[in-house]
């Protein structure tokens, strides 16, 4: 045995719910018989699922990034603030830690998740056997790190909560920070709707 | 299943069951259709939104930020500066505004802009809420529908925006006085408007100044309406008491306009938009009769006229009429002496009815009202004009026009431009004259006859005096007492001792050393003395009779008359 069987390969499929082993009929509509898991699994539709709310994310980080998300006025000078010029700011009035801080979480870690997913969409499609296990590792280090991009968020949310000092400091939320919690529960739902056995799916030739 | 190691055979297993999917797998497309439309609505938004650019030059960034201070009007955002660069010669700052969509209006030629900043003036504070949120750009719209991209922004607000409900007014001064842009105006006390602007004249001989007036308060603007400057305090002393009259605080220090209609039958009739008042210097000036056109007269006195100036009044019985305007010194070849010319600036329409009458009088008939040849009526009746004291603790002089009794006669150009008006010495030199032929009487007195006649008594009572002394008294006591003894002394025996001890007495009061004689040689003495005095008093009156006045020269006086 050169290389080792896949469930596929022996009519096998488990469910990943009670771990029930059944026929693989190959549907898109198979469900588990004991507990009603879906069984099926569709390349395909993984691969569109996540392609779709990736271009979704994608798209909507563009104004989460030219709009601005918080609005700051202290003593009446109105202030507002995109995510890129909030970190300028920060970096400027001497909080360069915050700044790097507030610049990964809200541009780094987006775009290396856009960056990664497409890439792992495009090798899976194309069904490379190229670097399986790094993108694999690559994938969960994505899946885990994903959630933290929702620091701005919180953020936005915890500042117009706790600032509210009348006419001396006040802080409001403005439209940019929605679209940018969009992209980011948009991006976790990509990571999310990617199967990783995609990864491990195609040319077996190479491993 | 207790074959456990036994392989699985495909055909043991469970059939998975089969479930319809809940949703078509292609649905998913809709999450990046609707975010591309949610994007797509934002920037059809933000393109829709967008209005003009426009670039406005100001002397000074001072307060602006690029990116932030946004520009409003009447306190609603309407637009944002972009971007601040310095002109091409760098003699001051272009700031390009994108404007919005709705503030298309803002980007005509008429629309002007300011920056807002806290000012502090004598007439108030603004922009305070500036102080904390920073300078923001004011907006004002326009009325025109050409539209520009360019303007020049003003270094100070405007006093006035273009939708206020009033009416603009123009007052023509002759200086500025304290006035400013924002200068209040008050009708009644009641601040009503405000000066917007003031320039020059074309000639530049005097001041335009723009006021406007509130709605709905610009219709007390009457056409008859009289405008005077508010500024400073007015101090009166009357026959009522001391009199202090000002506007408010704000205007003395800061100046101001006053308006009212004047206290006579008038045109009540609300000015028009844009009239032309002339400004006053104070409220009593302004609430006096038109003055009517100014005739300009000339009058040449020969005297000094030390203490009238220029401004000074020019009355006719009492009725200020003019005042002078001009005082030029001359020279007489002829009669060397220096003739003083003074012009003045009479208005004959203060005059009331009397003017009309004159001119009646003047030209029988005729329309035509000709300064001169009423003059020439007035002259040939005994006017003049003379220069009289008006306070005489300060000097001050004024001229009077009036029929002075006894005026010498005085021939009148009808033909002279300006007309001249024959004058007569004013009253101090008058008095001067009057003194001088006092002199001239004291020194017709005969006060050297005087002096001999009593020169020659005196001596004449000197010698009488004497025979009294050398003949009267021996005489008495060689005939009378023999007589005496030889008669009476018996009779009266006992009366003689009594006026032998009477005589006696009387005897010692009148010899040589008795006081009585000592004192009336001493008056002999003085009288001589006196009469002496009096010769010398005469011999020096003789020839300065002028100390009878000014007392006794040490020095030699100068020669009379003047020396060119």
């Amino acid at each position: 045995m050169s290389e080792l069987p896949r469930a596929r390969e022996l009519g096998l499929v488990g469910c990943r719910v009670c771990g029930l082993v059944c026929q693989d009929i190959f549907s898109l509509e198979a469900a588990c018989p004991r507990c009603g898991a879906r069984l099926g699994r569709s390349m395909a539709a993984s691969v569109a699922r996540t392609w779709a709310l990736l271009l979704a994310a994608f798209i909507l980080y563009i104004p989460a990034n030219v709009v601005p998300i918080m609005r700051t006025v202290s003593l009446g000078d109105v202030d507002d603030n995109t995510i890129l010029s909030g970190v300028v700011e920060l970096w400027r009035n001497g909080s360069p830690g915050l700044a790097v801080i507030v610049f990964s979480a809200s541009i780094v870690v987006p775009i290396t998740k856009f960056l990664v997913l497409g890439m792992l969409l495009l090798s899976s499609q194309a069904g490379s056997g190229w670097a399986r296990l790094q993108r694999a590792l690559l994938f969960r280090a994505t899946e885990l790190v994903g959630y933290w991009s929702m620091l701005d968020v919180f953020v936005v949310a915890l500042l117009t909560a706790l600032v509210q000092f009348g006419i001396f400091s006040r802080v409001e939320p403005l439209p940019g920070v929605m679209y940018f919690g969009l992209t980011v529960v948009l991006t976790m739902l990509a990571s999310m709707s990617f199967d990783p056995r995609l990864i491990w799916d195609g040319g077996e030739s190479d491993d | 299943m207790t074959d456990k190691r036994e392989p699985l055979r495909a055909d043991d297993l469970p059939e998975p069951v089969v479930r319809r999917p809940r949703f078509n797998v292609a649905l998913i497309w809709l999450v990046p259709a609707l975010a591309a439309l949610v994007a797509l609505s934002l920037v059809v938004n933000n393109w829709l939104q967008a209005g003009a650019t426009i670039t406005i030059s100001f002397l000074s960034a001072e307060g602006l930020v690029a990116g932030k201070t946004p520009v409003k009007y009447k306190s609603v955002v309407i637009g944002k500066v972009n971007r601040i660069a310095l002109s091409g010669d760098r003699s001051h700052v272009l700031v390009q505004v994108a404007l919005d969509n709705s503030a298309e209006g803002f980007a005509t030629v008429d629309a002007r802009y300011w920056v807002v900043r806290p000012r502090i003036g004598l007439g108030g504070v603004s922009g305070v809420g500036t102080l904390l949120s920073g300078a923001y750009i004011g907006a004002d719209v326009g009325r025109s529908k050409v539209s520009t991209d360019a303007f020049v922004g003003l270094e100070t607000p405007p006093a006035v925006l273009h939708d206020a409900i009033g009416k603009s007014f123009t007052l023509k001064s002759g200086d500025l006085g304290s006035l400013d842009i924002g200068s209040p105006v008050y009708y009644r006390r009641i601040q009503v408007g405000q000066v917007v602007s003031y320039q020059l004249d074309q000639d530049g001989t005097g001041v335009s100044i723009q006021i406007f007036i509130d709605g709905p308060n610009d219709r007390f603007v009457s056409r008859d309406s009289r405008f005077w400057n508010a500024s400073g305090v007015d101090v009166s002393l009357g026959a009522d008491g001391l009199k202090v009259n000002s506007q408010s605080l704000a205007t003395v220090l800061a100046g101001g306009v006053a308006f009212q209609a004047p206290p006579r039958p008038h045109d009540t009739s609300p000015a028009p938009e844009n009239a032309s008042f002339t400004l006053f210097a104070d409220q009593a000036t302004a609430m006096m009769p038109p003055d009517g056109p100014s005739r300009y007269v000339r009058m040449r006195f020969d005297q000094s006229l030390r203490g009238l100036n220029v401004n000074a009044p020019v009355e006719f019985l009492g009725i200020n009429v003019g005042r002078v305007v001009s005082m030029n010194l001359d020279y007489d070849p002829q009669r060397q002496r220096f003739p003083l010319d003074v012009g003045a600036v009479v208005y004959p329409r203060r005059l009331g009815r009397a003017y009309e009458k004159l001119a009646a009088v003047a030209h029988p008939g005729g329309a035509q009202t000709e300064l001169s040849s009423m003059i020439g009526v007035l002259v040939a009746h005994g006017l003049r004009a003379q220069v009289r004291a008006g306070n005489l603790l300060t000097g001050q002089l004024y001229i009077a026009l009036d029929f002075p009794p006894n005026a010498p006669p005085a021939t009148f150009d009808a033909q002279a431009r300006p007309p001249l008006i024959p004058t007569v010495p004013g009253s101090f030199d008058k008095l001067q004259e009057q003194l001088a032929e006092i002199v001239n009487k004291v020194q017709k007195l005969p006060l050297e006859r005087i002096g001999r006649n009593l020169d020659k008594s005196l001596a004449e009572l000197d010698l009488t005096l004497e025979q009294i002394n050398q003949k009267l008294l021996p005489q008495l006591n060689d005939k009378l007492l023999p007589q005496l003894n030889d008669r009476l002394l018996p009779q009266i025996n006992s009366t003689l001792q009594d006026a032998q001890r009477t005589l006696g007495s009387a005897g010692r009061a009148l010899s040589a050393d008795s006081p009585l004689q000592q004192n009336l040689e001493r008056t002999l003495q003085q009288l001589e003395r006196t009469a002496r005095s009096l010769r010398a008093l005469t011999d020096y009156l003789g020839a300065h009779p002028e100390a009878l006045i000014r007392g006794r020269q040490p020095d030699q006086t100068l020669p009379q008359g003047h020396q060119p």
